[in-house]
């Protein structure tokens, strides 16, 4: 059995010291080896940000898309081969921002595969400017009096585009969020995590914290009903506290379940070879 | 029929009302009766109203390119008579719809135009004003004195899956056509005439590029393709949506360009072949995804459909304008090919090569034709699917058990690195976008000299590369008064034209990019004067040609005014630049 070391590069993260972007990587490594997975059966795709320099420190089959780009990138990988488990990374301003229509796309078309999409708030590593998700009246870089624009709510969006599985994460509490991840992971369909993940340097690292920790509370993962997504929507709108948890999942058949092509075996697994084309040629005379 | 061999068939009406449908089963008909065919649509980006037109050349040899010069016009209104009218031969007819309109007698001079009132035969046989454009086809057969059985026969094949009802009122509807010319329209004095071919030809097919190209990427085992509709490039869509069932291809339509392409590179990076298929300005947004499907040496096929820009530009005409973008698209620098199949039966084989060249030198390879080619059905000979699969160096779990740290980006002597699929074991690596070492993981420019041995890997394919490309064919003479210099769709055209010039031969470039200096250098060796000729205004190829080797042409030939060339106009231009320098 993979221990989450195994899926765990000796490659030196990228990130600041006490980002939130460590709790994510080892509550997910974790998520994937009590899963009973192996490395070489996960596909993760990176965006482009913080979060996506974690490319170099994941050990499986990873691919570093481009900047909003990690949701097509790995819908195409789960539809040839099925048989694989696969996660879509990204941050707050590749999937609302640069990738927000795909973002939208997926959660209608429910493919069997999860995406991790950690909010911090602020575009990091390009130095801290405004993205999707700034709260109003913050000042950035590029929000030189407050920032004006309404923020967005990802869990909002996803439950009002159809997604089957949507839920938000706490970077810091590592243990409900491994909890989180591997719900995500074996749900069947298009699953939505958004990570609360402290920046440490674009806001003071001690008051983004104190203020997650104190507004930051847990769903009542027996009482709250994950079946209601009018429930789910106005939970996920609260904003004077914010609730952690599964706010919504649903079972929905997926994408690949309505195509023949995809029911007994994979696109990969299927020999590249001679196709007899007299079936194409009659409809051609 | 005439001197050149080749009757023209127009017809003129307004969109929506099914000339196209019609049209396509007289060139189904004529070619079950051994003839060869090229038919062009010229139609407004709308669906209902507006000029449409529908043409067919056709003739007992193989056709390469539509004729301007019309022997027979069925004008259905005044607006179609008007646009198609100056085309009509001396000794030609025009059959216009009385009952919509009766067209002036000025400025035709030498032309017979008749009524055909499609409305009262329609009315009298019971036929629904759908189908009045059958009505039009019957007295087309009974004034060519074709035969009806053959289009009566096409007639039940084609709308067979439509059902009887549909398939005898059609017949019904030609009856009625043929029976009203044979009596009022003097089909004796009519000097145009079509005769199925005794000894037909082995099966042919009538197709258009875009047929040949879903065949081929069937015949290519592609697997997924993945495609946002936009003109001319949707029939490959359509076409393989339409046999995904039977071919097992999976076909996705994304919500946008910029999804398709990153679609195709994530199921080519999972180890299928894949596509992607759009026009002009849908690559555009797709620009970046080839930058990345380059970085991370994925392989990746792309069709580009060209139509005239900039921007919406001309949606439902054509044009070879994009050839100069493809070769400079995207940021950075990298290898790519261009491939710019002439018509039918090349779109099938380079769609073919196509997948090859991209699975074995892990790049991405373009597929660029146009709007001519890819709506214009073309009568040719059924393809063998002889194709050989070439796949290139990908790792099975088992060669990956016998290697210890695998390494996805080895630098390798040929700078192919051997892939490993998601999936298999002892394979795990990052495929990366970022600048990476040869296990895929981003480097910084702090590490100098593996980001130049990286770079210096991808570009080594080159040599190797270039020499397998499709080589430029040379038609007609060894040596020529002048040569014709061409790519992609400018061959049909050229053809038919050289018909007309025997002191002219045509060099077809079927691979625009990478150019190899020295297989130009030998090809055009000891022509006199050579010519590019294209459907753009600035000459991009001729440019490449300049800018690659050094050779100047010494004359352009261009159109850019959203029709393809003709083949008249082709030799008249030629002509002039014989007589005016030669």
């Amino acid at each position: 059995m993979a221990q989450a070391k195994d899926f765990q590069t000796n490659n030196k993260p990228t990130w600041c010291p006490a980002c939130g972007n460590y709790g994510s990587y080892a509550a997910l490594t974790q998520a994937f080896a009590e899963l009973g997975l192996e490395p070489h059966q996960v596909v993760m795709t990176f965006d482009i940000g913080c979060n996506g320099n974690g490319a170099n420190n994941y050990r499986l089959y990873g691919f570093h898309s481009l900047h909003g780009r990690t949701i097509p990138v790995a819908t195409a990988v789960k539809l040839a081969n099925n048989d694989l488990t696969v996660v879509a990374l990204s941050g707050d301003g590749g999937g609302y921002g640069e990738g927000g229509n795909h973002f939208l796309h997926a959660c209608r078309r429910n493919v069997n595969m999860t995406l991790i999409i950690h909010n911090n708030e602020r575009y990091s590593l390009t130095t801290g400017q405004t993205s999707p998700t700034t709260r109003l009246g913050d000042k950035t870089k590029t929000a030189l009096v407050g920032s004006i624009d309404q923020p967005l709510n990802g869990p909002q969006i996803a439950l009002t585009a159809g997604a089957t599985f949507v839920a938000r994460g706490f970077a810091d509490d590592t243990a409900s969020l491994k909890e989180i991840y591997k719900r995500a992971l074996t749900h069947k369909g298009f699953s939505v995590v958004e990570l609360l993940q402290p920046c440490v340097i674009f806001y003071d690292a001690k008051n983004i914290r104190d203020e997650y920790r104190s507004k930051i509370y847990k769903l009542d993962s027996k009482n709250w009903p994950t079946n209601n997504r009018q429930a789910a929507y106005q939970k996920a709108g609260e904003t004077a506290r914010l609730p952690i948890g599964i706010f919504f999942q649903e079972a929905r058949p997926t994408f690949e379940s309505h195509f023949k092509a995809l029911a007994n075996q994979t696109l990969v697994s299927r020999p590249t070879e001679k196709v007899d084309l007299t079936p194409f040629l009659k409809e051609l005379k | 029929m005439t001197k050149t061999e080749v009757l023209t068939w127009k017809i003129g009406g307004v969109a929506g009302a099914g000339q196209q449908v019609a049209g396509l089963i007289f060139a189904k008909a004529c070619s079950r009766g051994g003839l060869f065919t090229f038919d062009s649509s010229e139609y407004p980006s709308r669906i209902r109203g507006g000029l449409v037109t529908y043409r067919l050349s056709i003739s007992n040899k193989p056709v390469t390119a539509i004729y301007r010069s019309t022997q027979l016009l069925i004008a259905l209104t005044q607006e179609a008579f008007d646009y198609c009218q100056p085309d009509v031969v001396s000794g030609g007819v025009i059959l216009y719809d009385s009952d919509t309109f009766k067209p002036g007698r000025k400025g035709f001079d030498g032309i017979k135009a008749y009524p055909l009132p499609l409305k009262k035969l329609g009315d009298e046989a019971g036929i629904p004003p759908l189908a009045a454009n059958m009505l039009a086809i019957g007295a087309t057969v009974a004034l060519l004195k074709y035969d009806l059985a053959i289009v009566r026969q096409t007639i039940a094949e084609v709308f067979r899956d439509k059902g009887s009802e549909v398939v005898v009122m059609n017949q019904k509807a030609v009856q009625a056509g043929f029976d009203y010319a044979r009596k009022n329209l003097e089909p004796g004095k009519f000097p145009f005439t079509l005769s199925p071919v005794k000894n037909r030809p082995a099966d042919k097919i009538l197709v258009t590029a875009s047929d040949m190209v879903a065949l081929g990427a069937i015949s290519a085992g592609c697997k997924f393709l993945a495609s946002y509709p936009m003109t001319p490039a949707s029939p490959i869509l359509h076409d393989l949506i339409n046999w995904a069932e039977k071919s097992g291809m999976f076909v996705i339509q994304p919500e946008d360009e910029i999804s398709a392409i990153h679609m195709a590179i994530g199921a080519a990076y999972a180890g299928v072949r894949s596509m992607t298929a759009t026009s002009g300005g849908g690559f555009a947004l797709m620009t970046e995804g080839l930058a990345l499907a380059a970085m991370t040496e994925t392989p990746l096929v792309i069709v580009e459909g060209q139509r005239p820009g900039p921007a919406t530009g001309l949606p439902t005409w054509t044009a070879q304008g994009d050839l100069a973008y493809l070769t400079k698209a995207g940021h950075g620098e990298f290898i790519r090919v261009i491939l710019a199949p002439g018509d039918a039966a090349e779109a099938y084989e380079l769609t073919g090569q196509a997948f090859n060249l991209a699975e074995k030198y892990q790049i991405p390879v373009f597929i660029l034709l146009d709007k001519y080619i890819l709506e214009g059905h073309q009568s040719i000979a059924v393809p063998a699917n002889n194709f050989k699969i070439e796949r290139g160096e990908i790792l099975t779990e088992k060669d990956l058990a016998g290697i210890k740290g695998y390494k996805r980006y080895l630098n390798t002597k040929t700078g192919i690195s051997p892939r490993a699929i998601p999936g298999c074991r002892g394979g795990i690596h990052l495929a990366n976008s970022d600048e990476h070492d040869e296990f895929g993981y981003s480097i910084e420019g702090f590490s100098a000299k593996v980001v130049a041995e990286q770079a210096e890997k991808r570009f080594r394919k080159l040599s190797r590369l270039l020499a397998e490309l499709p080589k430029p064919k040379l038609f007609g003479p060894k040596k020529a008064r002048l040569t014709l210099l061409g790519w992609g769709s400018t061959k049909g055209p050229v053809l038919e034209a050289m018909k007309d010039l025997p002191q002219v031969n045509y060099l077809h470039i079927t691979a625009p990019w990478p150019m190899s200096e020295s297989t130009m250098k030998k090809a055009l060796q000891g022509q006199r004067r050579i010519v590019a000729i294209e459907n753009n205004f600035t000459g991009q190829f001729a440019e490449i040609l300049r800018g690659q080797t050094g050779i100047k042409v010494t004359d352009r030939i261009s159109k850019y005014n959203g029709a393809q060339f003709y083949p008249d106009e082709i030799v008249a231009q030629v002509k002039r630049l014989i007589t005016s320098k030669g």
